[in-house]
């Protein structure tokens, strides 16, 4: 039977994993998916208090988050279109404009 | 209705100064005139309200409102009207109306726009007059006291594209402003020490105490609130503005710089008469200062050459005899010589206006003479006034000075009277030197623009009937208004002065005017000897008059010559703007450029300031460079702190 803290290692490995991803990889879209690994990490560690606290509050955030993340990929992809049209490039950093 | 009196130039002047500029001159002109008209009879019935009240009660108050309030400072918008200040009230709007109205046709060549600018200043002044003379307590003062300072520098700078009159505008704002720092430092002092600014709860507190023997605080507010009034009302040492202030249009000089506002002084001192009598020693440096600047006024009027400036030293000495009368405690003769100065002193003002109106612009006495046939009107009103002010008997002058006079010596200062004597002889000298000067003798009027000066056909003209209706008016009230202060010795009541006694004494004390009656009973064959004294130096100051410019041309010119030290001293008015300029003004001036501008705004205040932006800019520029617009670079930076500050809670 695994216990609390299997899922929480697993969700940790899983953060690790995705925010690895965001800082290595070089391309955006691999990026967006990096972070969906780490919200997910997140939900299952969520998940799993929920269910070893038996209440129903981390479900309930889930379900939030979830719903936010859908918003932020429509919105992630959205801008990662506006972007290449500009540059013709998905890699990060051929945007260097962001500086004083 | 009191609230009227103040309210209603003030509509005036709120009027003229949206509308003014598309009305047409008869429109501006004769609101301005309507609303002192209305101030005035609004006076009047205010006037007979208070004479209606039963015995006892000497003043009624109208309360507008509080103003503010703060802990136990409470300082209500009250005011309220005694006997001292109906004197002013009738006096500010009377005289103001019969001022706007002579304005309507002094000013007609003004452009509309300019022409309704100038009556809304003057509304404006008759509206802070009267807020300052009806205020009861001393905050409501103070703001009909910067007001009406105000009012003087914009009237006095009116011809302002002409730089002396701009200069002499802010000569005259600049000098003012070091008598209201007094009058203000005297105010606070007056509210720290008696708990109370109303003029009557002061009055009441400073009549509980002992008159100081020594110099103490009474004293202290006292000498303030006088250093004030030697701001306002032109005397030693701050009386150089008032005649640089003659720059302005001469109805003006003759309303704020004869009649009304320079009075103001010795309207304050009238209205704490309570708190100077508790300050001997102030009330002697009063009198010494107001002899003192009645003789020297008078002795450099007589050399003047322009017509206005002699009628403005002309005015400082006669406010000198007003500060002179209130030092030895005669406070009704001073108010009663206010009162009649104000009729003289505005008619020999507009009549020299519509001597100069007639000439074009001309002020120089030099390039007068003979006027007498061309101006008849104007002469003979100018005649009445000159008459009235040297104080020949039976004109208004005459009663309200020896009244001073009289009380002087009756008091125990021989010495000021002696001075006061001495100056009265000068004034009908300078009166008279102006006089003949002006309207006697052979013509030199050299014409500048000569179609200017006489359109129709070749003589001048006498003053329009606009101007002439109030030189006429002026003229009826110099001679009738000495008879309401008409001593007992010549079988007069003085009923102004029995009038004004309650405003000279605190509320309380009930026995009013018992000493003024003593001091009336002590007169006697003194008082008549010297009236008669008075008289015949008065005479003699026009015999000499006479001689000098009227039957012996030249002689004056002999004498100057031979004291040409004394003359060039006296011509260049004693020295005192160069004096004060050298002793005040540049060192002041050095100071502010060098030390304080150069020293310490530029180094220490700016340098503080651009050092400020200098450090701000140099840390900007070198930690710019960590944003280097690399978006995994700002990843990995937010990731370092989520784990650093995370990783602070967990291990901490």
């Amino acid at each position: 039977m695994a216990g609390l803290n299997h899922y929480l290692a697993l969700s940790g490995l899983l953060f690790g994993i995705g925010a690895t991803g965001v800082v290595l990889r070089r391309n955006l879209i691999t990026m967006l998916l990096s972070i969906e690994v780490m919200l997910n990490a997140v939900n299952l560690s969520f998940i799993a208090f929920g269910r070893f606290l038996g209440a129903p509050d981390g479900q309930i955030i889930v379900f939030f988050v979830v719903t936010v993340a859908a918003a932020e990929a429509a919105v992630g992809l959205a801008i990662v279109i506006a972007l290449f049209r500009h540059v013709e490039s998905l890699n990060p950093d051929s945007f260097r404009e962001l500086k004083g | 209705m009191l609230l009227l009196i103040p309210l209603l130039p003030f509509l005036g002047f709120v009027l003229n100064s949206l509308a003014g500029r598309r009305l047409p001159r008869e429109l501006s002109g004769g609101c301005a005139s309507m609303a002192m008209l209305g101030a005035f009879g609004a006076s009047v019935a205010a006037v007979r309200q208070l004479a209606a009240q039963p015995a006892g009660v000497h003043a009624i108050s109208y309360h507008a409102m509080t103003w503010f309030s703060s802990g136990d400072f409470d300082v209500p918008f009250t005011l309220r009207l005694d006997p001292l200040s109906s004197v002013m009230v009738l006096v500010v709007t009377g005289i103001g109306f019969l001022i706007h109205v002579y304005s309507t046709g002094y000013m007609h060549e003004e452009r509309p726009s300019e022409y309704a600018r100038y009556f809304s200043y003057l509304n404006l002044f008759a509206a802070f007059m009267l807020l300052l003379v009806l205020a009861a307590n001393f905050l409501v003062m103070f703001v009909g006291w910067e007001g009406v300072g105000l009012c003087s520098y914009l009237l006095i700078g009116f011809w302002y594209q002409k730089p002396a009159a701009a200069d002499a505008g802010k000569k005259a704002f600049i000098v003012n402003r070091v008598g209201d720092v007094a009058f203000i430092l005297g105010v606070l002092l007056t509210f720290v020490h008696f708990g109370t600014l109303d003029f009557q709860e002061v009055a009441g507190a400073a009549n509980a105490l002992a008159p100081d023997t020594s110099f103490g605080t009474v004293s202290a507010i006292a000498l303030l609130l006088f250093i004030g009034a030697t701001g306002k009302s032109a005397q030693i040492p701050l009386y150089v503005w008032l005649p640089d202030a003659m720059e302005g249009p001469t109805p003006v000089s003759a309303l704020i710089h004869a009649a009304t506002m320079v009075t103001a002084g010795v309207y304050l001192i009238g209205r704490n008469a309570v708190l100077f009598a508790h300050a001997p020693q102030v009330l002697l440096i009063v009198a010494m200062i107001g002899a003192a600047t009645a003789l020297w006024a008078g002795a450099l009027g007589l050399v003047q050459n322009d017509i206005k400036r002699v009628l403005a030293y002309s005015t400082v000495s006669q406010l000198g005899y007003m500060f002179l009368a209130m030092g030895v405690g005669a406070y009704g003769a001073g108010i009663f010589h206010l009162f009649t100065h104000a009729f003289f002193k505005a008619l020999l003002f507009l009549g020299s206006g519509a001597v100069i109106h007639a000439l074009a612009g001309e002020q120089d006495l030099r390039r007068m003479g003979g006027l007498k046939h061309d101006l008849p009107v104007t002469y003979w009103t100018f005649l009445v006034g000159a008459l009235a002010i040297a104080g020949i008997p039976g004109l208004a002058g005459f009663f309200s000075k020896d009244e001073i006079l009289f009380r002087t010596f009756a008091s125990g200062h021989q010495v000021l009277w002696i001075v006061g004597t001495l100056t009265s002889f000068l004034t009908a000298v300078y009166m008279f030197r102006l006089v003949f000067m002006a309207f006697h003798g052979p013509r030199h009027v050299e014409p500048r623009d000569a179609p200017a000066i006489a359109p129709h056909g070749g003589h001048l003209h006498d003053a329009p009937p606009s101007m002439a209706v109030p030189l006429v008016v002026l003229a009826f009230g110099s001679i009738v208004a000495g008879y309401l202060g008409v001593p007992a010795i010549l079988h007069g009541a003085n009923r102004l002065e029995r009038f004004l006694a309650p405003s000279f004494e605190a509320p309380s004390s009930g026995g009013a005017a018992s000493a003024q009656a003593a001091m009336e009973a002590g007169g006697g064959s003194l008082e008549l000897a010297l009236m008669i004294v008075a008289s015949i130096l008065a005479l003699a100051g026009i015999a000499l008059a006479a001689r000098f410019y009227l039957t012996r041309p030249g002689t004056a010119d002999r004498v100057a010559a031979r004291f040409p030290g004394l003359y060039r001293f006296l011509l260049n008015k004693g020295y005192v703007d160069e004096i004060y300029d050298e002793a005040i003004v540049q060192p002041v001036r050095a100071l502010a450029e060098g030390p304080l501008w150069r020293g310490l705004d530029v180094t220490v205040i700016d340098g503080a300031v651009n050092g400020i932006g200098a450090i701000v800019v140099e840390t900007g520029g070198s930690v710019r460079k960590v944003q280097t617009g690399s978006m995994r670079a700002y990843a990995v930076s937010v990731l370092v702190g989520v784990v650093t500050i995370l990783g602070y809670y967990v291990w901490r």
